[in-house]
């Protein structure tokens, strides 16, 4: 559960001020399948990293499962993310030279679970990805749907409260987005994880069930998606 | 999806509430991290291995070297006096008459009473020495039996000729021990006649080996009475009928006596030499074995402290080399650093794992390192070239130094990387 109060953004590039985001208000239940839209610029990524407890806000307020992140140091930040943070990002970012289940343990090591648990999670996860065939294999011996299924494995394998993807299909081909996407949404169904996605392409958006656009660092439309794709 | 796997639901941590590594995880973090880059972990380590092998084996042979010269020339004895025949200062062109040293001189320095072993003359002449199985060009000296006091001889079988044998110019020889081994092997010489300069002369002792071989080392000279030398063996009579000498020397009893030894001779010498009426330079060299010792331990002191300066720079070279990789190293780990960060990772998670990836690398190259440079010395040593023991001492400094530098250069921008913003690492180019 994310609430959003008033939120804004201020980057201070020297002289210039940028204002990336104006007062965001926006709740986020449990459960929900939601795509964030707007041209570039608008403040998508800006939003994000708030969400993500990457950055913190210039003012306003957040919540996250009733945390107020504002209030929250370096080190408590890195446990909010551990704990309820999975994070999908456009490029993968994977560690280039170990292996998809090392890369997927990753996160798990710094949250205290065991070896051994971990290991279990990270074949499950990749299972779920579809992935439990390549264990093994390195990132550079899969494609880049197959990297970003192993990135989607990392996000949910300690099992967090929101899924983020910012644009994780902004490097793919639209058959293979087509692919992760319709995937995010069984693990939506199947998981019922919470998953937010950045996008700018409304054929992606079309996979959520609620759409939010923000234009100039504001919330301007907030809707249900009726036709959401099966 | 009709053919969708079973699928299983992953279900909620139990959590520990425990975050960041534990020390067992860190190590493994960081082994992993080391073994999945094998080409940068062991360019790492080069700069190291390099830096601290060179040390080793430069500051080892150095202590080495300096232990071989000064040990040759302090077995010749400390409290012995040599006297040459040169002018302690001369200058080029300055040739000039000198008068060599003679057996008068000898006699002169014989008459005082003064608290020594001797003196000795000593007259040195190259000649073929030749042996039924083998011939050689060596050094004859030409002494009397006094030398074996003076110099400490040893015999390792034989004995060393007599004041009889010197009155009577006997054609008695003793011989170094190298020279014995090329003359005649691993078989018995005393007994045998060698020819020198094609005169018969018989051997009657062989000395033991006085080690530190080296140019013009006693071990290759063959000794002979002087007066055979003198009379039979070269030509050594001066324009007015005197015999000469190369050098004379003596052994001082008590150390404390030297200087005053050593003012006496030099006093008769020149009463002799009639140098006192017209205030002449010497034309003779007394040289003191102790504090030619002294002068040369500073020159070997020199050769140490160059060695070292060179290893200094390698050293340097290396850690320069480490700062480079760690510094590229981090810039190119950024994203990874930014990564692990945004996924949960505290910065002191990810400092200490580069702090210990640091450390692995800085011992293991040190310890390659410490083999790498102990290789050549010890192959020195064991073959008898030479003696040189790895010594502690250049161990414990290369370690301390590559150990510094690779933590310094390792945690360094380690730390400024892990202080960024997770949002900035990730999106580092
Ligand atoms: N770290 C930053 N420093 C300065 N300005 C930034 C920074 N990040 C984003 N901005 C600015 O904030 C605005 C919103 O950026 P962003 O959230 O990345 O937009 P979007 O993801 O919608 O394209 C842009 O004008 C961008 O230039
Ligand atoms: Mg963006």
């Amino acid at each position: 559960m994310i609430t959003i109060e008033q939120m804004t953004k201020v980057y201070t590039m020297g002289e210039i001020e940028v204002h990336a985001l104006r007062g965001v208000n926006l709740t986020i239940n449990s459960g929900e399948f939601i795509a964030i839209m707007g041209p570039s610029g608008s403040g998508k990524s800006t939003l994000m990293n708030m969400i993500g407890c990457l950055d913190t806000p210039s003012s306003g307020r957040y919540a996250l499962d009733g945390i107020e992140v504002a209030s929250l140091n370096d080190n408590d930040l890195s446990a909010v993310r551990a704990r309820k943070l999975g994070f999908v990002f456009q490029q993968y970012m994977l560690l280039p030279r170990q292996s998809a289940l090392a890369n997927v343990e990753m996160p798990m090591l710094y949250r205290g679970i065991s070896a051994q648990e971990r290991a279990r999670r990270a074949q499950v996860a990749l299972e779920l990805v579809g992935m439990g065939n390549r264990l093994d294999h390195r990132p550079n011996e899969l494609s880049g749907g197959q990297q970003q299924r192993v990135a989607i494995a990392r996000a949910l394998a300690g099992s967090p409260s929101v899924i983020l993807a910012d644009e994780p299909t902004g490097a793919l081909d639209s058959t293979t987005s087509e692919e992760i996407m319709h995937m995010l949404q069984q693990l939506n169904r199947e998981q019922k994880l919470t998953i937010i996605i950045v996008t700018h392409e409304s054929d992606i958006a079309a996979y959520a069930d609620r759409i939010v656009t923000i234009r100039d660092g504001v919330v301007t439309t907030d809707r249900k998606n009726e036709v959401s794709h099966v | 999806m009709s053919n969708q796997p079973q699928r299983r639901v992953l279900e909620p941590v139990s959590d520990t509430g425990r975050n960041g590594l534990d020390y067992r995880e860190l190590i493994k973090v960081s082994l992993d991290s080391l073994l999945a880059n094998r080409l940068r972990t062991f360019l790492t380590m080069l700069g190291i291995i390099i830096g601290v092998a060179s040390v080793v084996s430069l500051m080892t042979l150095g202590n080495g070297a300096s232990e071989a010269i000064t040990g040759q020339f302090s077995a010749l004895g400390t409290n012995v006096l040599t006297i040459f025949n040169s002018r302690p200062n001369r200058g080029p062109g300055q040739s000039g008459n000198i008068a060599p040293l003679t057996m008068s001189d000898y006699k002169a320095i014989e008459r005082i009473k003064l608290p020594i072993v001797g003196p000795v003359p000593q007259f040195s002449a190259n000649a073929t020495i030749a042996a039924p199985a083998a011939d050689k060009s060596a050094g004859i000296l030409g002494t009397t039996a006094d030398y074996a006091k003076v110099q400490s001889v040893t015999m390792a079988s034989g004995s060393f000729f007599t004041d009889a044998n010197v009155q009577g110019a006997s054609q008695v020889v003793v011989l170094g021990s190298s020279l014995k081994t090329y003359l005649f092997g691993s078989g018995e010489a005393i007994g045998e006649t060698v020819r020198i300069n094609s005169l018969a002369c018989r051997v009657i002792g062989v000395m033991a080996s006085k080690g530190g071989g080296g140019f013009g080392s006693v071990d290759d000279q063959a000794i002979v009475p002087i007066t055979l030398a003198h009379t039979r063996l070269f030509s050594a009579r001066t324009s007015d009928g005197n015999l000469r000498v190369t050098t004379i020397s003596l052994s001082v009893i008590k150390a404390e006596d030297i200087d005053f030894t050593q003012e006496r001779i030099q006093m008769t010498l020149r009463d002799l030499r009639k140098l006192n009426s017209d205030g002449s330079e010497d034309d003779f060299n007394i040289i003191n074995q102790a504090s030619f010792l002294s002068s040369l331990s500073t020159i070997t002191t020199l050769l140490t402290t160059f060695l070292a300066a060179i290893a200094g720079i390698s050293l340097l070279v290396g850690g320069i080399g480490i700062m480079n990789i760690m510094l590229v190293s981090v810039t190119e780990r950024t994203k990874e650093i930014g990564l692990r960060r945004a996924v949960g990772a505290q910065s002191r998670d990810i400092l200490l794992q580069f702090m210990i990836e640091a450390v692995v690398l800085s011992l293991l190259g040190g310890f390659i390192g410490v083999v790498l440079g102990s290789i050549l010395p010890i192959v020195l040593t064991v073959t008898g070239t030479f003696n040189a023991p790895v010594t502690l001492n250049s161990v414990v400094i290369s370690l301390s130094v590559s150990l510094a530098t690779g933590l310094f250069f390792g945690i360094w921008p380690a730390r400024n990387a892990a202080r960024l913003n997770p949002i900035q690492a990730l999106r580092h180019e």
